[in-house]
């Protein structure tokens, strides 16, 4: 599902295919979540529905292969990137055929050979991995850049700023993308940040731009990145995009979220990805029956996802003992 | 070729040997570059292979070891500083959470070929925030490798073994060896990761030792061996992989272990070492094992208070007797 390069998502076609991908991660996140209550994925779950926009508007900016980083909440960044809605539920359901043989679950999908480089879940570890993706790229003048997506939260941690300050000194092709969905887990962020947006207003320290999108809105969130991935294929160094939007779920699987004000849900349930893009598709012409086929597309995709992993077999518990060092053992001694 | 080469002047040598031989190696840390790190083991790199090869750092370990992390998977080869080994503690969510487990949690799709390099240890008198043995805290983590050469020789050999690696090592230079001396490493010299060496062959006891212990218990040894008693002495040189094939032959031979640790008892890893013994060993033993090993306080400032608390050749030699009399 990885996005062409410099798509141009004002044009019809393309942009109902980013609404596909879109609906696909919906649909699949909705299954996760049943499947998740039928008692087949167990630990947690913490999921992008609401934030996909984010997820396929930067991916279609991309090239394929420029490298992406996400955190616990990156369903949506690893379908978006290439990973199949069948592979993401094996591995959330602990079958042979996941994404990482039901070594990572649900919070670190990964699919290096997309260049997918994983999904961390210590808050903001993977900012300076991000750029040492970056440093690599340019060290092997490849044009590469590397993408790191991360929530409100990670704005607080030191990783972050080191991250920066690191990226901008060495002035290396690296994007920083947050997802502001205004809850740094069940706190809102404003409650414990020192500035109004909590990654664009620390960009300044930095001396990198720092931007603000409307992160339900696939076209801007498209157009935004790929700007600033073109400056920072041009040499001109990091840059910092804040992407605002709403989780619809709570943090994770036991959060029912009910910490968030009904209005503020409400006003934000109103303003949904997927309904902005069908909102564009229909002011491009396109008619309603394409934006319903797209649909069902998306929904028998996952529903065979589902059906597939379920008959998928049960994780060889030989593998708890494999993949530790690059020769696939784990032995630690002579 | 020079009839010596210091221990630090090996740190620079052996990673410029690897720079030459593989455009993949590149170097980041604080004050490496230009300035030739703090140890002065980093001299001659930048000026040899330049800034696009040297990296001078900002003070951000997390920042410097991540870096090196991203830059692992994606095609390089980086050797990081980490100027003194208490500081590890502050990048330590990517050695504990980050880069030894992302190629299990991925099922194998992504590996770390990296090597943190870190001055480690105590004996100049540096307080008890630039002298701690940290090499346990690494131990404690399945999927870091873990390097402690003593010689010269060795440095060079086991840094092309780490930076050669395809997993991620922890390479600790011993802040008390820099100045020793010791023979030139020849063209091509490798050191496996995983092999100890018999430094002393000796028939009546077995002394282990890492590092900076090294010397202290060949010391020992020595002492030992006026009192006829014949002490074989093993560099242990890698924690992980570790020779426990080594350790095991030669207690075959003695019959009594004795390990030499820097580290504080509690949790270090001659508690491994002795229960492997334990496990598979056992009737190999003809007395009870012994540790000598750091005091369990922070380092402290003034060498006399220094002494009290790493071990000495005085308290091996101590322990030793004791054991033999058994």
């Amino acid at each position: 599902m990885t996005g062409a390069a410099s798509t141009n998502a004002t044009n019809a076609g393309q942009l109902l295919a980013l609404y596909e991908q879109m609906a696909v991660i919906r649909r699949t996140e909705k299954a996760a979540h049943d499947l998740f209550l039928a008692g087949l994925v167990k630990g947690t779950t913490h999921l992008a529905s609401g934030h996909e926009a984010i997820a396929v508007g930067a991916s279609a900016a991309l090239r394929d292969d420029d490298y992406v980083f996400a955190t616990y909440r990156g369903h949506h960044h690893a379908l978006a990137r290439g990973a199949t809605p069948e592979e993401c539920l094996a591995e959330l359901m602990s079958r042979a055929t996941g994404l990482c043989k039901a070594k990572g679950g649900s919070m670190h999908l990964t699919k290096a050979s997309h260049n997918m480089l994983g999904s961390y879940a210590i808050v903001g570890a993977h900012l300076p991995m991000a750029v040492g993706a970056a440093w690599s790229a340019r060290l092997r003048g490849t044009g590469q850049i590397a993408v790191a997506f991360f929530g409100d939260g990670a704005t607080n941690i030191g990783a972050f700023h080191e991250a920066l300050n690191l990226a901008a000194v060495w002035k290396l092709p690296v994007l920083f993308v947050c997802e502001n969905n205004l809850y740094m887990e069940y706190t809102p962020i404003g409650d414990v940040t020192a500035v109004a947006n909590p990654a664009a207003d620390r960009a300044p320290a930095y001396g990198i731009p720092g931007e603000i999108v409307d992160g339900n809105d696939v076209v801007l969130v498209q157009e935004a990145v790929a700007r600033l991935a073109d400056r920072a294929r041009a040499g001109d160094g990091p840059s910092l995009l804040e992407a605002q939007t709403y989780r619809h779920f709570g943090h994770s699987r036991t959060d029912p979220a009910t910490y968030r004000p009904a209005e503020e849900v409400e006003r934000w349930l109103k303003h949904d990805p997927l309904d902005l893009a069908r909102g564009r598709l229909a002011e491009l012409g396109v008619p309603e029956e394409a934006v319903t086929e797209a649909d069902a597309r998306a929904t028998d995709l996952v529903q065979q996802a589902v059906e597939a992993a379920k008959q998928a077999p049960a994780a060889d518990p030989r593998e708890a003992l494999t993949d530790v060092w690059a020769d696939g053992g784990a032995a630690w001694r002579t | 070729m020079a009839d010596v080469i210091t221990y630090r002047e090996a740190v620079a040598e052996g990673i410029a040997r690897e720079m030459r031989r593989d455009p993949s190696v590149v170097c980041l840390g604080e004050d490496i570059g230009a300035a030739g790190g703090v140890f002065k083991t980093t001299v001659g790199l930048h000026k040899e292979f330049g800034s696009e090869r040297v990296w001078d750092t900002p003070i951000s370990e997390q920042a410097i070891v991540g870096a090196a992390m991203g830059a692992a998977m994606t095609g390089m080869r980086p050797v990081a500083e980490i100027m003194f080994s208490d500081f590890l503690a502050c990048c330590w969510d990517y050695l504990a959470n980050e880069i030894p487990k992302v190629r299990y949690m991925t099922g194998g799709q992504v590996t770390v070929p990296l090597v943190v390099r870190t001055a480690n240890g105590g004996g100049l008198g540096f307080g008890a925030q630039h002298s701690q043995a940290t090499e346990n805290w690494a131990f404690t983590v399945p999927g870091l490798k873990i390097a402690a050469p003593a010689t010269p020789a060795d440095v060079i050999g086991m840094m092309a073994a780490a930076i050669r690696s395809d997993d991620p090592v922890v390479f600790f230079e011993h802040k008390g060896l820099f100045a020793t001396k010791g023979p030139p490493a020849p063209p091509d010299h490798i050191v496996e990761l995983g092999q100890a060496a018999v430094v002393r062959e000796g028939a009546d006891v077995t002394l282990v030792a890492l590092a900076s212990m090294v010397p202290v218990a060949l010391t020992a040894a020595e002492r030992l061996a006026e009192e006829d008693i014949d002490a074989e002495v093993i560099d242990l040189r890698c924690l992980v992989p570790l020779d426990t094939r080594t350790v095991l032959g030669s207690l075959a031979k003695t019959s009594r272990l004795v390990t030499v640790e820097e580290n504080p008892y509690q949790g270090g890893w001659g508690g491994t070492l002795v229960s492997v013994v334990a496990d598979e060993g056992f009737g190999l033993l003809d007395a009870p094992v012994r540790r000598v090993a750091a005091e369990c306080v922070p380092l402290p400032f003034a060498d006399a208070l220094e002494e009290q608390v790493i071990p000495t050749a005085d308290k091996v030699v101590t322990t030793v007797r004791q054991l033999t009399a058994y």
